[in-house]
């Protein structure tokens, strides 16, 4: 088991540094002249002279590799540049926007994890009942159901009609509500029926019968014996709940006016704000990259078939 | 076939929706009552009436209409989403699988880096650099999605390659390309055509949400999500502008889902645990 996760954690670097190498890559797709739009967005009269000056700040003289190992130099030391608009380095203002994505995300995973845990398992429990039609059905419409258009829905009826809840911004948990909900409807969804589907299949393991046998109380059996063993298949999808909700988040934000790195990325994109962009699409990769091995290495710790293997799991 | 459907009572009203979805986007001219364009300021926010039965928008712009056309941004943008998906998956995948050794692990690798990334984040990122509009998050969304298909196409292909009647048919003397167009290509068609489905409410909510931002068609084209968007300042005035297109973008996708799980319980009941889902 250590063997696995040391071998992970030795191969993380290699993967943030073919990261770095895609974003950068990609960001030499850019159409048009980046000394052009550098010029324009400062404001700065694009003369040739002018021009030059702007490839020599932006390192545009150089080779491509040179370019690159410059720029991950840089990106190495923290340093994605300046912003084209507010000419304030990049990483301190995304750093600034974060922590409330991060609540954002947190709090959505949070309702996912804490909403469909009791649902899945009361739905596999009576299956067929009522509960597991209606949560069923649930998980149904809400893998349909647009992210942001559930905001506005509960925007409309929780404000506008209700006046419970304030409509837009940051703060306190009665602000929190509606965004995180919005955001976390999908992984809900998904996570709900994953969980119902597990359950009704560890419900048939012998280990769960022996457990019965023995008198086990029946709480125990459900929750220490069927819900344990039923969660294993559920961590490696929270990974991917994670990179959803990062991605929703996006839109979500938009949709309450949140002060998170999304809806200053998307201005970004409108500004044609590349540094910015660049260093969103970084932090964020890190981020979702960081979760997964967390997520991985969860997994190999969860399930004893997997400490027991050399050889454990994927790569 | 009745039977099928009688087992599955939300199969036939899903298809009767893509039905309505497909004819709306191929007769939008004469479905609509309006140009989706013309703005009247007399009839601003107008809520639904006999005349305009859905209302019409801040413009003045008859909602109905713009639903109507607003459906040819959605499926013509997942259409050409999926088409270029399953031909750069199919080649990719395909070649990968078939030639194997250095080949394979070359795409194989570069799938892994691909899927490393948060799938709506690179998107995003993509769209940022080559700008915004609707041929750029089709581009957007099949860079970031081609990967895991790929993957598919190249494990059947593997499988398939040993099959009996693929060593029988290469003993026989079929040519490679006779190969893969007979024996290969068929059943892995089938089986990605189920993915494909599954995937299209995914992918249509991909669009709605680009373009709801504002990245994805551009203004005054109608589409749903920019619909949406567009009405964000009238929810306390005017919430059935943002209601209508919302719902539309809920039927369609619940209607290919509904569509997609079926197709896959009736061909294949052991995609379910591959597939997984949202990715």
């Amino acid at each position: 088991m250590y063997r696995y996760i040391l071998r992970r954690l030795a191969f993380l670097p290699v993967i943030l540094f073919t990261v770095s190498l895609v974003v950068f890559l990609i960001l030499r797709l850019a159409p048009g002249d980046p000394a052009q739009s550098y010029l324009r967005l400062s404001q700065i009269p694009p003369t040739a002279e002018n021009l030059a000056m702007a490839r020599e700040v932006l390192g545009l003289d150089k080779s491509v590799t040179a370019q690159y190992a410059a720029w991950l130099g840089r990106a190495a030391r923290l340093d994605f540049g300046r912003s084209y608009v507010t000419g304030r380095p990049v990483i301190d203002e995304i750093l600034h926007y974060l922590p409330a994505t991060l609540e954002l995300a947190g709090a959505s995973l949070l309702i996912t994890l804490g909403l469909s845990a009791p649902l899945g398992v009361a739905a596999a429990l009576r299956r067929n009942s009522l509960v597991d039609h209606m949560t069923r059905g649930l998980a149904f419409a809400g893998v349909s159901i647009p992210n942001f258009w559930f905001g506005f829905l509960l925007a409309w009826l929780f404000s506008a009609e209700l006046g419970w809840l304030p409509p837009l911004g940051r703060g306190g948990p009665e602000r929190l509500v509606m965004p995180a909900l919005s955001l976390a409807l999908m992984s809900l969804a998904v996570n709900t029926r994953l969980i119902r589907a597990s359950m009704l299949e560890t419900m048939h393991h012998r280990f769960v019968l022996y457990a019965r046998a023995r008198g086990v109380p029946e709480r125990m059996v459900v929750w220490r014996h069927m819900f344990v063993n039923a969660l294993i298949p559920i961590l490696t999808a929270t990974g991917m709940h994670v990179g959803e909700l990062l991605g929703g988040a996006v839109v979500v934000e938009s949709v309450f006016s949140w002060p998170g790195v999304g809806r200053y990325a998307v201005s970004s994109i409108y500004n044609r704000d590349f540094p910015v962009l660049q260093c969103f699409m970084l932090v964020m990769t890190a981020i979702f990259v960081l979760c997964n091995l967390a997520v991985d290495i969860a997994y190999v710790v969860a399930d004893p078939r997997m400490r027991l293997s050399n050889q454990a799991g994927r790569l | 076939m009745i039977r099928f459907l009688r087992r599955r009572p939300l199969v036939a009203p899903a298809l009767a929706v893509v039905a309505f979805l497909l004819a709306m986007a191929l007769f939008a001219p004469q479905l609509a009552t309006d140009d989706p364009d013309r703005t009247d300021i007399g009839r601003k926010l107008a809520p639904p009436s006999l005349s305009e039965p859905l209302g019409a928008d801040h413009l003045g712009r008859s909602i109905y209409s713009r639903l109507v056309y607003g459906s040819r941004a959605s499926l013509g943008s997942v259409a050409l989403i999926m088409a270029g998906i399953l031909v750069l998956s199919f080649t990719v995948g395909g070649a990968s699988g078939y030639l194997g050794g250095a080949v394979d692990g070359a795409v194989m690798r570069v799938c892994d880096v691909v899927l490393t990334f948060p799938t709506f984040i690179l998107a995003l990122f993509l769209i940022g650099i080559l700008g915004t509009g609707l041929t750029n998050v089709v581009i957007a969304i099949v860079a970031t999605h081609w990967a895991w298909y790929a993957r598919m196409v190249r494990g059947m292909v593997l499988q398939l390659r040993h099959r009996e009647h693929v060593l029988a048919a290469r003993v026989a003397g079929a040519s490679a390309p006779g190969l893969a167009v007979r024996h290969i290509l068929p059943p892995i068609a089938g089986q990605m055509a189920v993915l494909a489905t599954l995937d299209i409410g995914h992918m249509m909510l991909h669009v709605s949400g680009l373009s709801f931002l504002g990245l994805g068609v551009q203004p005054p084209t109608p589409e749903w999500g920019v619909m949406i968007g567009d009405a964000r300042q009238f929810l306390r005035t005017a919430p059935q502008l943002i209601l209508f297109p919302g719902l539309m973008i809920f039927l369609s996708v619940m209607a290919f889902n509904v569509l997609g799980d079926a197709l896959r319980d009736h061909l294949d009941p052991h995609l379910a645990q591959e597939h997984g889902h949202g990715h």
